[in-house]
């Protein structure tokens, strides 16, 4: 057993309006910067899971979003590193 | 007739709910503790309103792991009455026992007003004392009440008469300015597809009596006690 790092993404589906992503990027205009197009508002989790391997620290994070930490309906997740504490 | 209404930690609709259907209704009510594993022979289950687990995560993410779920649940499985109103409805959504998801509201505020609701099925056993189309006066107050799913299932929703509430202005249109939250089609207020279970944004708990401004919310109550006792 070793201690992982698994961090995620969690944001708002495509095509599912995002009001607060809309206010940021609203507020960038507003700032001057003209480049940005659409923006997503969402959460960042880090998680410290003891696992087997990486390869298993990544699938029980990956249950997780699944069953709690991401809403099926509405948003996506994507596993954005595993490492080492 | 016995309501059985449940207790998260962070609901604050809870005595409101029974008021309404003890003082206002006359029927019994017990509180639930939201980790009690029995609903001491309730007969209609309220999730109410509130912030339960201060919507931590999402709303009604953590609640529907409450150990009392289990129960309810399983009295929704066998028929048993539900009613999820605000946060209630949230629970019901994150738990899978209605569809869709609540999501901030589109104009990022929290909504707190009294809003015009139209009844669009007034053929359920939450809604038999009302007519179809009748426009009802109901307070909302919640931040995440964007009723959302994908149009496939939106498209059954209104197919098979599960969408039991919209919100309408005062001629009883259903139209983007009526609409408090931005949720799609309109949409208030939903009932399973077996018709035991609802869920909705505005507090029907809290119109009750002339003293809060409206009284068009007790006739939910009273179609349940009429279905519910016969």
């Amino acid at each position: 057993m070793s201690r992982f790092r698994v961090s995620v993404h969690i944001v708002p589906r495509q095509g599912i309006l995002d009001p607060q992503g809309k206010a940021v990027a609203d507020a960038l205009h507003t700032l001057g910067f003209r480049g940005v197009g659409d923006v997503r508002v969402g959460r960042h989790l880090v998680l410290d899971v003891d696992a087997a391997s990486r390869q298993a620290a990544e699938q029980s994070v990956r249950e997780m979003c699944e069953r709690l930490l991401a809403n099926p309906v509405t948003e996506d997740f994507e596993i954005a590193g595993v490492a080492a504490p | 007739m016995k309501f059985g209404i449940v207790t998260f930690p962070g609901s604050n609709c809870d005595y409101d709910a029974h008021h309404a259907v003890t003082d206002q209704l006359g029927a019994e009510a017990v509180y639930l503790w939201h980790k009690a594993h029995d609903l001491e022979g309730a007969d209609v289950i309220i999730l109410p309103g509130g912030f339960s687990y201060g919507d931590y995560l999402r709303s009604g993410a953590i609640a529907r792991f409450s150990p009392i779920m289990r129960e309810v649940a399983e009295h929704a499985r066998k028929g048993g009455p539900v009613v999820g109103i605000c946060n209630g409805f949230q629970v019901l959504c994150e738990a899978g026992l209605l569809p869709g998801a609540l999501l901030r509201n589109d104009v990022l505020q929290f909504r707190g007003e009294t809003v015009i609701v139209r009844v669009e099925n007034a053929d359920t056993m939450f809604t038999h004392r009302y007519r179809a189309g009748q426009l009802l006066r109901i307070p909302i107050a919640h931040g995440d009440g964007r009723f959302t799913a994908d149009e496939r299932t939106l498209d059954r929703l209104e197919g098979e008469g599960h969408v039991v509430f919209r919100y309408a202005d005062a001629g009883g249109q259903v139209t983007p300015a009526a609409n408090p939250n931005g949720s799609m089609r309109g949409i208030a207020g939903i009932v399973s597809a077996e018709g035991n279970v609802i869920g909705l944004m505005p507090h029907p708990e809290r119109a009750v009596e002339p003293l809060l401004g409206s009284g068009d919310g007790l006739a939910l109550f009273q179609s349940l006690l009429a279905r519910v006792s016969a």
